[in-house]
């Protein structure tokens, strides 16, 4: 029984740090940077919600949408204006100014709101579904069945879509893309926006599992979700889904079996391990840098 | 006629004497206190005035401020005014030295120390050297009193732990208890170890226990669930609000009693109107429920509520006594004005003489800087503390 609630709790905590990973992956693999305010992204998808439902009194179903159209601008805000000028900039630059961008909205959303945690509001109302002696609690199971979907589509997306077909473009070669008439400044902007609505979706979904948010609360979900973009090479949208399941998977196990305390430190050892056998991650390519 | 006038003349004259005597007789007090005023005793104390234990310090110093117009309305100490000097630390060691420096700069005259523990360690260090009166109103780890000069209104975080498993024992509250723990932060760890001994030595059994970190403390999901498999009648929680009310949360449906100590206080707050009921049935340590019927309580809250239109905490009732308790010291001391020589050092020694009947207790100090109090548990229901009965 403790291996099946430790399963579905680590799935859940992989569909959200699967949904994040997207974004960090997508970005990558398109614009070629680490865009390490997408953790924050997160924080702003779940405060807006709070902020929707408690201060504005909108519904919570209607607020995901909101959200999520918020997130977006943000996003491609962000892109427009602090990475797009630095584009033929070295990426350390980039870099950064994804750190700054980061600092940025914890700040701002610390001063619009309070550096306390705040209460997530009540979104699922449905009882758990008890099957056996094992409890599904509701939300989780919408966790996971929203986040496959979600998953589907950006797959067919990405590989079936025209838009698709040009960011696989970009992401191949910039410069080729281009020659070839693809528009690089609006394929980054849809991949940014993508990125975007996925972390809205993701810190919805967090507020729900863990009931409270707060201007910091995107940092750690960010990071994990990176090293599980890592994990799964990054650059591979497949990857990041395959590392973020894996992510928190291994996760929930090791502190149902092994030790609370010392999961983080056992899950990044993992990590490591992973790198020194395979650098590029589980499911990266190699890339030679053409000289 | 003209005498008439000449006698109306006078009588103005009398009159206007009269008038410019009546100004002028309080001249010499008015002299006086003007000339006492340049004696102002300043208090300067530090605390997360930003950050996630924001509200720890802005209670205290909303209570010592309380304390400190109080005290001043009613005409000062030993003929000083009081003025409070509160600077933000965020609960950070280094931004708390700074934040000391700061204070004396601004000329300090006695510390309140810190609001938090951890950010105290290194500033009582300057604290000693610089020989300054301190006392914390709620900095409970045990070292931050290791120096002579340094003293506490709040219970040390062992006393709280081994105080929590008394209560608990000779209220029979619960056999079998778990415990759920922050292992990264000494406050919490402190509280457990007490716990767990004095819990052995009075015949409760631990049957769980269960930690987190400061990295990992959103997801309780796999300790909430080893508590609920582990058949404890109540879990212990030495923890600060935020995670509590998380786990509040997330633990729903455990059918225990939850049991926090004085950093549970806020958590009814924290939770929010729409979960406000998750907090109903649980216990916490505390040596100050607003809503008690004693006299001095009722006059503190209400002080305070007209000051901030909201309703006083522990850590404001513990600053509140904070800057009583160096009032007395001031008293008892002796002194008369902040130049006179080893200033400190008469206040240091007048700390262990003085006793101070406070909103969190009637107190005497050790010493060792630790207050004697009395300790008492609070059920919360419908959304107030009120006293534990059997």
């Amino acid at each position: 029984m403790a291996f099946v609630i430790a399963m579905i709790n680590g799935i859940n905590l992989g569909s959200i740090y699967a949904l994040i990973a997207l974004g960090y992956t997508m970005v990558y693999g398109i614009a070629k940077m680490l865009n390490f305010a997408h953790g924050d992204v997160i924080m702003a998808g779940a405060l807006s919600v709070v902020v929707l439902v408690q201060q504005f009194h909108v519904h919570p179903a209607l607020s995901i949408f909101i959200s999520v159209i918020f997130c977006v601008a943000l996003g491609v805000l962000t892109e427009k204006i602090a990475y797009k000028p630095l584009r033929n900039s070295s990426s350390l630059s980039v870099l950064i100014t994804a750190i700054g961008v980061s600092y940025l909205m914890q700040n701002l959303a610390q001063i619009l709101f309070g550096s306390s945690l705040r209460s997530f509001p009540k979104v699922f109302r449905w009882p758990s579904v008890i099957l056996g002696s094992v409890e599904f609690k509701m939300d989780r199971v919408i966790t996971i069945v929203v986040t496959f979907i979600l998953m589907f589509f950006v797959l067919w997306f990405v590989y079936r879509t025209k838009i698709g077909l040009a960011m696989r473009a970009v992401a191949q070669d910039r410069e080729a893309a281009m020659l070839m008439g693809v528009p690089i400044d609006r394929i980054i902007s849809i991949t940014f926006a993508i990125g975007a609505a996925l972390a809205a979706v993701a810190g919805f979904f967090y507020g729900v599992a863990y009931g409270f948010v707060g201007p910091y609360s995107g940092s750690m979900p960010g990071i994990k979700a990176f090293t599980a973009a890592v994990f799964g090479g990054i650059g591979s949208i497949p990857g990041a889904i395959l590392g973020g399941f894996l992510l928190g998977l291994a996760e929930s196990m090791v502190k149902t079996f092994i030790s609370s305390e010392l999961s983080d430190a056992i899950v990044f050892g993992l990590l490591i391990v992973v790198l020194l056998i395979k650098p590029t991650g589980l499911l990266g390519k190699e890339i030679r840098d053409k000289v | 006629m003209r005498f008439v006038k000449k006698g109306a003349f006078f009588a103005m004259m009398l009159l206007v004497a009269m008038v410019l005597s009546a100004c002028n007789q309080p001249t010499p007090a008015a002299t006086n206190v003007e000339a006492k005023k340049d004696v102002v005793l300043k208090i300067g104390g530090s605390g997360p005035l930003t950050g996630a234990a924001a509200s720890y310090g802005t209670s205290v110093k909303q209570g010592a401020q309380v304390a400190v117009d109080e005290i001043n309305a009613n005409g000062g100490v030993q003929g000083m005014k009081l003025e409070l000097l509160f600077e933000d630390d965020a609960a950070d060691p280094a931004l708390a030295v700074s934040a000391y420096a700061r204070l004396v700069d601004k000329g300090m005259h006695v510390s309140m120390g810190t609001t938090t523990s951890g950010a105290g360690m290194a500033m009582t260090e300057e604290v000693k050297k610089d020989g300054f009166l301190m006392v914390t109103p709620s900095a409970s780890q045990k070292e931050i009193t290791r120096f002579d000069n340094c003293f506490r209104v709040c219970f040390t975080d062992p006393d709280q732990g081994t105080y929590a498993a008394d209560f608990i024992a000779d209220n029979g509250v619960a056999k079998k208890v778990a415990v759920l723990y922050d292992k990264s932060s000494d406050y919490s760890t402190g509280i457990r170890d007490s716990f767990v001994k004095q819990a052995a030595e009075r015949g409760l059994e631990v049957v769980s226990e269960q930690a987190f970190t400061s990295q990992s403390n959103t997801d309780f999901a796999v300790q909430i669930q080893a508590i609920a498999n582990s058949g404890a009648e109540l879990v212990f929680l030495p923890i600060y609000y935020q995670e509590a009310a998380m786990i509040l949360k997330q633990g729903s449906t455990l059918d225990v009693t939850f049991f926090g100590v004085d950093g549970m206080d806020g958590v009814i707050t924290q939770l929010g109107a729409e979960y406000a009921d998750l907090a109903e049935g649980v216990m916490l340590l505390t040596p100050f429920a607003a809503d008690s019927t004693d006299e001095k309580t009722v006059h503190f809250v209400k002080l305070y509520q007209t000051a901030y239109q909201s309703t006083p905490d522990q850590f404001a009732a513990d600053a509140y006594d904070a800057v009583y308790t160096i009032a007395a010291a001031v008293k008892a001391s002796g002194v008369q004005s902040t130049d006179e020589k080893d200033f400190n050092t008469k206040l240091v020694a007048a700390m262990t003489e003085i006793t101070v009947e406070g909103v969190t207790g009637t107190m005497t100090w050790s010493k060792e800087g630790e207050p004697a109090k009395s300790a008492t548990a609070v059920v919360i229901e419908n959304g107030k503390y009120v006293a534990y009965k059997k």
